[in-house]
């Protein structure tokens, strides 16, 4: 039987709607993009890393509108001393932020087409296209061609405090795709914090260049209004002896999908990919990882945590590559989901693909409920079950959340994460 | 202080009969201990009494002063007095020893309409309760008896009945898994804790704990009953001829 023949192609039809920015010094990267995202098409139930996920919601031409939320927390990372840089629904708000001036970086526009941004077109498009083998990640392809803006930074030494992208949601219909990229000279050093929801549908790519010797430090948490949708992808190259190491929060979203694919090209580098995520009914959070050992004795970390309860979704697709020759190869793996009812769900796809000999690599998934009798012997001592509960879910968390080195910002996470136990008791 | 009648308990998930008629008073300033063989129920006894899920009671009833214990939540059953030290410490990871005694003393005292103690005076008591039970800072500071080897485990749960001042505390086979000297610690803690106000239920199997935490009375429970009642030479004639002899003797 002859399959009907499909009145629009998707993929054009999501193009239909979208403006390809002209002229500038990425044109040539941007028209590459969208060739890549038309030979391969939008991401499909049938894809290999789609199956956990569906991702309509992400593909549809037009964004489904997405109420916004009203919070009575104190704005997120609002303590840290930092360079704000601020986007309203995607669109950078010059008042609202800092002045784009730090020592050690220079902060740059993607709009800003005019800008002397040589460097940036070594970067832009590269680690994503890089990072299109062996598997094809159309959503990042269709960001490098028809992002609206995003930070250029150029990292060349010890920057002295993070740079904070603040991304506001205030159009319940806003549709929004950012491209920031990153270089690191050798030995630099810099901290990049996000937060907020951004839009009611985001698409965001962050390149990530880290040359020998550099530090690149990561915290982020994607906003907690309950309908927004949000694929985001991160795309690192690791020099010898240098470090990458990211954080992610998610509290709330009806579906988030995270992409991070690290590449360590340099011996001795490290790599750490964490994320906590708490989620409560219509909640679906996809965390994909893929690690490519290309050099020896690196170190790789991911270490993600789900909690899960009324109906909501947590998945993960983890892989550890090690190439021929990445000998002496540290590969460490992890995926845990606490289940706080029958009705949460957690699918997880650990992979290690290993051409070298001399490695140790370890991965483990673990699903389960509070442990009862941890429970019971908290309550006999005179604590609250509900406090109890939330003492053992924050334990859980723990593992993730230390990854994050700076004790500070560390806490700021803790603090949300209780936060929301509180608020969503059972 | 302690006042079980008639206590009637059976497992929640099958049609077995554990307790079958408990009766038992300890006053307070008592040690009562209670002995005998697997399965006679004392374990069941301790469970019920704090509160475990798994247990329907079927009849009788368990008070602690004026308090029936029995309509309570385990939480609620400690903040009234009640402390289990347990046969087998549970291992809680990612809840650090002193995160965890500090909020239970603190949700204790907030059930009971107390001030919560400040994080400097908790500290300074627990440094000085710690040191008796030669309980070192990294134990304190270690995840809640994980790593913790069985009489480091023991000695945890009597600093955390140190912590709580309890006005009952049920011993459930303390001294199972320790040493000598181990026992010796532990049950100096346990003397040390002895006071006009408190009372006390060891449950064991041996009589040589009860060498060490001298008991007032000393009971012989078997198939869910207490069977006999007697002085500290009734815990020596189990440990001389076992349980046999006085089972033959109540049938």
């Amino acid at each position: 039987m002859a399959a009907p023949a499909k009145n629009t192609d998707p993929t054009e039809a999501r193009i239909a709607h979208l403006t390809l920015p002209r002229g500038g010094w990425s044109e040539a990267a941007r028209a590459d993009a969208l060739a890549r995202l038309r030979s391969t098409g939008l991401p499909a139930r049938r894809d290999e890393y789609w199956k956990f996920t569906r991702p309509d919601l992400l593909t549809q031409p037009v964004a489904p509108s997405a109420a916004i939320f009203h919070s009575d927390e104190a704005p997120i990372f609002g303590d840290t001393a930092a360079l704000r840089i601020v986007f309203d629904d995607g669109v950078f708000n010059a008042e609202a932020s800092d002045d784009l001036a730090l020592d050690h970086v220079k902060i740059e526009r993607l709009a800003d087409t005019d800008a002397d941004i040589h460097w940036a077109q070594g970067v832009y498009g590269v680690l994503e296209t890089a990072g299109q083998t062996p598997v094809a990640r159309p959503l990042a392809a269709l960001n490098t061609a028809f992002a609206s803006d995003g930070v250029l930074i150029h990292v060349t030494g010890a920057v002295p405090k993070p740079i904070h992208f603040v991304y506001n949601h205030r159009d319940e219909a806003s549709d929004v795709i950012l491209h920031h990229v990153i270089r690191m000279d050798k030995g630099a050093d810099v901290t990049i914090l996000e937060n907020g929801p951004a839009a009611a549908r985001f698409n965001k790519v962050m390149e990530v260049d880290i040359a020998d010797g550099a530090a690149f430090h990561h915290v982020r948490a994607q906003g907690r209004d309950h309908e927004r949708l949000a694929a985001t992808h991160i795309f690192a190259r690791l020099g010898a002896e240098s470090t990458f190491k990211s954080f992610t929060l998610t509290v709330n979203g009806r579906l988030t999908r995270n992409d991070c694919v690290i590449e360590l090209t340099g011996d001795d580098a490290i790599a750490h990919v964490a994320g906590a995520c708490v989620g409560d009914g219509d909640f679906h959070h996809d965390d994909t990882v893929f690690v490519t050992h290309d050099a020896v004795a690196c170190e790789s970390r991911q270490v993600f945590k789900k909690v899960l309860r009324n109906g909501a979704v947590g998945v993960f697709q983890g892989k550890i590559l090690v190439k021929a020759g990445a000998q002496k190869t540290d590969g460490y793996q992890i995926s845990q989901s606490l289940l706080l009812d029958e009705d949460a769900q957690f699918l997880a796809k650990p992979e290690l693909e290993i051409y070298a000999d001399d490695v140790v690599c370890s991965h483990g998934s673990t699903s389960g409920a509070i442990d009862e009798d941890a429970l019971f012997y908290l309550r006999a001592r005179g604590v609250p079950a509900s406090v109890a509960t939330d003492l053992l879910t924050l334990a859980f968390l723990a593992e993730a959340v230390e990854e994050i080195e700076d004790e500070g910002l560390r806490e700021v996470m803790v603090d949300r994460l209780e936060g929301w136990l509180e608020r969503h008791r059972a | 202080m302690l006042t079980i009648k008639d206590l009637h308990v059976k497992l929640e998930e099958e049609d077995k009969q554990i307790l079958k008629g408990v009766d038992l008073t300890v006053e307070a300033g008592k040690v009562h201990a209670i002995m005998g063989p697997n399965g006679s129920g004392k374990s069941t006894l301790s469970y019920v009494l704090s509160g475990r899920d798994g247990y329907e009671v079927t009849g009788g009833s368990a008070h602690l002063g004026d308090v029936d214990l029995l309509e309570l939540e385990p939480e609620e059953r400690a903040a009234a007095g009640l402390f289990l030290a347990f046969q087998y410490p549970v291992e809680i990871p990612g809840v650090g020893n002193m995160t965890f005694l500090r909020t239970a003393v603190n949700a204790q005292r907030k059930a009971r309409g107390e001030e919560e103690m400040s994080a400097a005076d908790f500290l300074k008591v627990i440094r000085a309760r710690a040191k008796e039970l030669q309980i070192d800072a990294d134990m304190l500071k270690r995840p809640v008896n994980v790593g913790f080897s069985g009489g480091e485990k023991k000695r945890n749960e009597i600093l955390q009945m140190a912590m709580l001042e309890p006005k009952m505390c049920i011993l459930d086979e303390t001294d199972s898994g320790l040493d000598v000297d181990a026992m010796k610690l532990v049950a100096n803690g346990v003397n040390a804790l002895r006071s006009e106000g408190r009372g006390f239920l060891v449950i064991t199997h041996y009589q040589r704990l009860l060498d060490h935490i001298k008991p007032d009375l000393v009971h012989i429970m078997a198939d869910g009953r207490i069977v006999k009642t007697g002085g500290p030479e009734l815990a020596l004639e189990v440990e001389n001829n076992g349980y046999a002899d006085i089972l033959s003797e109540v049938a």
